[in-house]
Parts: structure tokens; C-alpha cells; sequence
């Protein structure tokens, strides 16, 4: 019987059976989204009178790097109601969510170099955010790669959560570094609430169409990864069990 | 159709064309992953059912 908690969904037969209704609708409004919204900003945006038509790949760069940053965070919850609470569910969606991240890091990079090279005239700089952001790719990869180090589950949920509050530092620095030193080639933000706006909405509704499709898309991604590793984590008990009575 | 893109084409279909091979790459991984990983899950659960049964 439902008590009406989230934590309900800690339970692994709810996350499943509520996932399962929710994905294709999740997954169908993200190919909406994403579809949409690249066809728009790549076919019918005009370019940019100082950067031309490198402007159009501010539709992939943004939202990428919107959802690196946010799912680290993302991560780092599940990760504290993983240390707090115990919850697998929890410990395993923070699992699935670091390669969606990892890639939509690699995306950022990618296009944020191909962008700088004929904009800034170099294809990387050792500015404040672009580093936080690598070494936040870097903290990406550890955190996979201590997934696979560890054999016991629980060990390595405690541990990547560790790496994964440590981690946080460099997604924040990566959102709010330009704040913080004011200094290198990167600008601040793109779109902001604050009056003044400086972009134009020829460019900002696209954006916001792939902004929108890409974080449902991490949602997508989430919870199929989630279900995947619920899936592997009760084939690796069966599989224990059917050693143990062979 | 296709959009003028200037001095710059190289650059932006670099950037687009690696951008959605990544991410349908990782559509693609988690997908045939979760495929799978279910049909190993449903083997076991299939051989386990026998042997309680019999």
C-alpha cells in the first residue's frame, strides 16, 4: 500500500514498476525535444553577426554542459541518501547517471574547442572554468572506474559517494567559476534572468527547446541505466545462489 | 535545405556531426546494455524456476 513518501520508490519492485510506466513517455518527449530543437537551431536560426554560424553550436554545447554539471549534482544527492539512508536504489542510480555525464562532459569540451579555435584563436585555455570542467571529466571517469575497481556493491557505493562529494567542488567551480575569479577566456552565462537580456530569443527559444530535450533525455538515460543495474544486481544474486545450491 | 554555414562549415559540422555520434553512441551503449543484461536476468530466472519446480 502506498504511504504517498518518495521513499517508497527506495523499494526496487515501486522503482521498477514506475519507471517502467514512466520511461517511453520520458524517452518520446526527449526525442521530441532534442529532435526538435537541434532541427531548429541548426536549420532555421540565422547566424550571428560577430560569430557567424558557429554560432549554432551553442544548441549542443550549452545543454551539455548543463547536464554534466546537473548530474553530478544529481549524484551527489543520490550519493548522500546512499551514506544517510542506506537506500540502494539511490546508490545505483548515481552508478547510471556518471556515463551519461561523462559523455555530455566530452560533448561540452568537443564543442566548446571547435568553438574556441576560430573564436578565441586556440582550442583550449587554462582558464578557471574550462579546467574545472576537464577535471570534472576526469572526476567522471574515477568515479566509473572505482564502480568496476570495487567487487563488493556496498563497499563501492560508499566509496564513489565519497569521491562523489569530493567531486562536487568541480561542478560547482565549473557553473560559477567566472564569478568567482572573474578572469579568462570564458564568458559568464549565456542566459540569465537578470534584465539585460543578451540574447536574442531567435537563438533562446532553440536553446531552450534543446536545454529541455537534453535534460529529459538524462532522465531517460537514468532511468533506463537505473533498471538495468537493478536488473545486474539481483542476476549477480541469482547467480550467487545458484553457485552456492549447485 | 541545407544552411549556408560560411567560413566556418568545417568547424560546425565537426562539431555537430562528433557531437551526435557521441551521444547516439550512448543511447545506443545503455540501450543494448539494458537488452542484455535482461535477457542474462530472464535466463537465470528461467533456469530457477525449473529447478524449483523440478
Amino acid at each position: 500500500m502506498s504511504n504517498g513518501s518518495l521513499w517508497e520508490y527506495a523499494n526496487p519492485v515501486k522503482f521498477m514498476r514506475l519507471s517502467g510506466r514512466v520511461l517511453p513517455w520520458v524517452a518520446g518527449l526527449a526525442a521530441v525535444l532534442v529532435g526538435g530543437g537541434l532541427f531548429w537551431g541548426f536549420f532555421l536560426t540565422p547566424d550571428d553577426f560577430r560569430q557567424g554560424s558557429t554560432v549554432k553550436i551553442i544548441f549542443l554545447h550549452v545543454p551539455a554542459a548543463l547536464v554534466a554539471i546537473n548530474a553530478w549534482i544529481m549524484m551527489l544527492v543520490a550519493s548522500l541518501v546512499w551514506l544517510i539512508r542506506r537506500h540502494h536504489v539511490a546508490a545505483l542510480a548515481a552508478k547510471a547517471a556518471a556515463p551519461v555525464g561523462a559523455v555530455m562532459t566530452v560533448i561540452g569540451l568537443f564543442t566548446g574547442a571547435v568553438w574556441g579555435q576560430p573564436m578565441w584563436g586556440t582550442w583550449w585555455a587554462w582558464d578557471p572554468r574550462l579546467t574545472a570542467f576537464l577535471i570534472l571529466f576526469l572526476f567522471y571517469l574515477g568515479y566509473i572506474a572505482l564502480w568496476s575497481a570495487i567487487e563488493d556493491a556496498d563497499t563501492a557505493a560508499d566509496l564513489t559517494a565519497v569521491l562523489c562529494l569530493v567531486g562536487t567542488v568541480f561542478a560547482v567551480l565549473s557553473r560559477y567559476a567566472a564569478f568567482f575569479w572573474s578572469q579568462g577566456l570564458h564568458q559568464g552565462a549565456s542566459l540569465s534572468l537578470a534584465p539585460g537580456t543578451r540574447m536574442d530569443w531567435a537563438y533562446k527559444a532553440p536553446l531552450y527547446a534543446c536545454m529541455a530535450g537534453f535534460t529529459l533525455l538524462f532522465v531517460a538515460l537514468l532511468l533506463a541505466g537505473t533498471r538495468t543495474e537493478i536488473r545486474a544486481r539481483r542476476y549477480r544474486a541469482l547467480m550467487v545462489r545458484e553457485r552456492m545450491y549447485a | 535545405m541545407m544552411p549556408d554555414l560560411g567560413a566556418y562549415a568545417v568547424e560546425v559540422t565537426l562539431a555537430w556531426l562528433g557531437s551526435l555520434a557521441l551521444l547516439g553512441g550512448l543511447i545506443a551503449w545503455v540501450w543494448l546494455r539494458g537488452r542484455r543484461v535482461r535477457a542474462e536476468l530472464d535466463q537465470i530466472e528461467n533456469r530457477s524456476e525449473r529447478k524449483r519446480h523440478g
